[in-house]
């Protein structure tokens, strides 16, 4: 156990450490450098001058050399200042963070909250007009895109209805807290949709499998109740593959939320990464992506252990 | 000695074998009649265009955001533009980008499964780590810095920089890049089975290069996983470079692609509903499609699948 944690850890450092090199030489082949910006808001610099700004700054040096400045910098805990908010880095990830994490864990607890008991359902009546309801309901979930499904609410509840905010992140402090709620609502639905569709159907698989397991029909021919069969013995053994697609998907989830963010201009990480990209803002944006790496690696990670922690005979190494 | 069995004669009007079982999944097969039909707009764009004596680019400022109508059966769009020739013409290039992005990621994949399954050991292990690593990755953001590199700074030359084509062939290359995954997990699982078969290990004690095992004995063998997967993935293809040029990262306008005529429809949803809605549906009735048509084929060519 020890020594897997150790293992998996420094797979991670590795991969972070990959993804940020490879993001940091990316970033430099963006259209526009930073003095380029500083040029063109300012007729006063001469070519000369320029030039002059891009010693002082390090950008003539070799790639591995920006680099390997930059990552000692962050090692050391400094990000950097923002470009277009001039505050440090990491006082504007760390609000928008919580945004996209509130906007992540709704629609996850939604999604399982739907998705184990509809799965336990269908997988109950394998075959019936509910199955096959069901799975064309599936097949039409993972093929819409969520930002459209998005414009759609919008459409229907903002501006037909309007019964939601079409727009934001609202807060408690000024909306209230119902007021803070309405603003997650068509958010969270429209990047629900899609991965509640993939969980439903992971539920399925894994009933399925484990209700013509043996042990199921050992219970059965001991007299449990239908309800103990399917809630206790197989349910419980269908949770362990499921855990572990589901939380290999976060890394999917979480893309559909930078993209929904963006629909609805709600200020979470999808927004501040795409703006800081278009933006030329290359301290928040490589920041923003590192923080979005770690979390997806970290998840995965997660999803290893509870798998052993679910499943006493998993074992580590 | 011989017996004659008569041959039991097929069940009219019921083909069997492969494409029986995929004539009697019905979402398959409309859903193959939906990508005939979509693919054939998509061809025939510009003779439907100059039938309906429309040309898809030319701007209109007297006529923006006309609801639907009979001179604009899908209304206009901001720049008094036909929203549904221009939807025919966006069918060119997203389904083109799902074509091509689908088939070089399988090749890609096909190529390293097979070898990670072939030659297992070391090689499996080093090909597979890069793949877990790959599927770990936030796909998004950093499709997001790709397409927003500048091509001209990795030394392509100018003038395919700026046409419309380098956007279109940017995407295929970065979602292949991302694709990639799924067919090579499923091709190395699949010739890790087949390369123990007799057929295989004869061939090897015949002398023969493990270049041409694998081309001649192993390929033929995962055909079908691979079919459906690559289907599949035109799916999925199609979905990513919607949400690419929604972004506004995609293809550059004015090529129309779906994802890119919805580009900003959040801000003019209010006023002009259909041109959120018409380039969606026609995203998803191609997804949604090439989901069936994959699980259609799934059924038809490996009939021991469980049915769930």
């Amino acid at each position: 156990m020890g020594a897997f944690l150790v293992r998996r850890l420094v797979g991670l450092v590795l991969v972070i450490a990959a993804v940020s090199f490879v993001s940091y030489a990316l970033i430099g082949l963006m259209p526009g450098d930073p003095i380029d910006v500083m040029v063109s808001s300012n007729p006063d610099l001469t070519p000369a001058d320029a030039e002059r700004l891009r010693q002082r700054y390090g950008l003539d040096r070799p790639l591995l050399t920006r680099y390997l400045r930059w990552a000692g910098d962050v090692l050391a805990g400094d990000f950097g200042f923002s470009r277009t908010y001039r505050v440090p880095v990491w006082d504007i990830l760390l609000p928008r963070l919580g945004n996209t994490m509130v906007l992540l864990g709704a629609s996850f607890l939604l999604s399982l909250a739907i998705a184990i008991p509809a799965g336990v359902l269908v997988a109950t009546r394998p075959g019936g007009p509910v199955d096959y309801g069901v799975n064309l309901l599936c097949f039409a979930g993972v093929s819409t895109p969520s930002f459209w499904l998005g414009l759609l609410l919008m459409y229907a509840f903002s501006v037909n209805l309007q019964w939601l905010p079409p727009n934001g992140g609202g807060s408690v402090a000024r909306d209230g807290f119902f007021g803070w709620l309405s603003y997650q609502v068509l958010p969270v639905t429209a990047l629900t949709v899609a991965s509640l569709a993939v969980y439903i159907r992971h539920v399925r698989a894994a009933m399925g499998e484990a209700l013509a397991q043996d042990f199921v029909r050992t219970a059965r021919a001991k007299g449990a109740s239908r309800r103990r069969v399917v809630y206790h013995h197989a349910l419980r053994n269908a949770m362990i593959p499921v855990v572990t697609v589901i939380a290999l998907d976060f890394g999917t989830l979480f893309s559909g939320a930078l993209v929904v963010e963006q629909v609805f201009s709600y200020p979470g990480m999808g927004v501040t990464i795409y703006d800081a990209i278009i933006g030329n803002d290359y301290n928040l944006a490589l920041a923003a992506l590192l923080l979005a790496t770690f979390a997806i690696l970290l998840a995965n990670l997660l999803a290893d252990l509870a798998y052993a922690w679910l499943d006493p005979r998993v074992r580590l190494h | 000695m011989t017996v004659a069995v008569a041959p039991v004669p097929p069940l009219p009007g019921r083909p069997r074998g492969a494409i029986g079982r995929f004539v009697r999944h019905v979402p398959a097969l409309v859903s193959l009649i939906v990508i005939l039909a979509l693919v054939a707009g998509a061809v025939f764009a510009p003779a439907v265009a100059s039938l309906l004596g429309i040309d898809p680019l030319a701007e209109d400022l007297f006529n923006q955001y006309q609801p639907p109508s009979a001179a604009h059966w899908l209304g206009t769009d901001a720049l008094g533009r036909d929203v549904l020739v221009r939807l025919l013409y966006a069918g060119r290039v997203s389904l083109l980008v799902g074509f091509a992005g689908a088939l070089i990621a399988s090749l890609i994949g096909t190529l390293v499964g097979i070898a990670a399954g072939y030659y297992g050991g070391r090689v499996d292990a080093v090909l597979m780590r890069i793949t877990d690593a790959a599927i770990a990755l936030p796909v998004l953001p950093l499709l997001i810095i790709l397409a927003a590199v500048d091509l001209g700074k990795i030394g392509l030359p100018e003038s395919f920089v700026r046409s419309g084509q380098a956007g279109v062939w940017r995407i295929v290359v970065i979602v292949a890049l991302f694709g990639w995954t799924t067919a090579a997990r499923l091709v190395r699982a699949s010739a890790l089975a087949v390369r123990e078969r007799e057929f295989v290990r004869a061939a090897r004690a015949l002398g023969a290069s493990d270049l041409r095992i694998m081309a001649t004995h192993i390929l033929p063998n995962i055909l079908s996983p691979l079919v459906v997967a690559t289907t599949l993935a035109v799916g999925s293809v199609v979905l990513v470079e919607s949400v690419l040029s929604y972004l506004g990262l995609g293809i550059n306008p004015p090529t129309p692609s779906w994802g890119g005529m919805l580009q900003n429809a959040q801000q003019t949803v209010s006023r002009a509903p259909w041109l959120a809605i018409f380039p969606g549906i026609a995203i998803f009735a191609t997804v949604l499609a090439f989901n069936f048509l994959g699980d259609g084929l799934q059924d038809a060519l490996n009939p021991r699948r469980t049915r769930r």
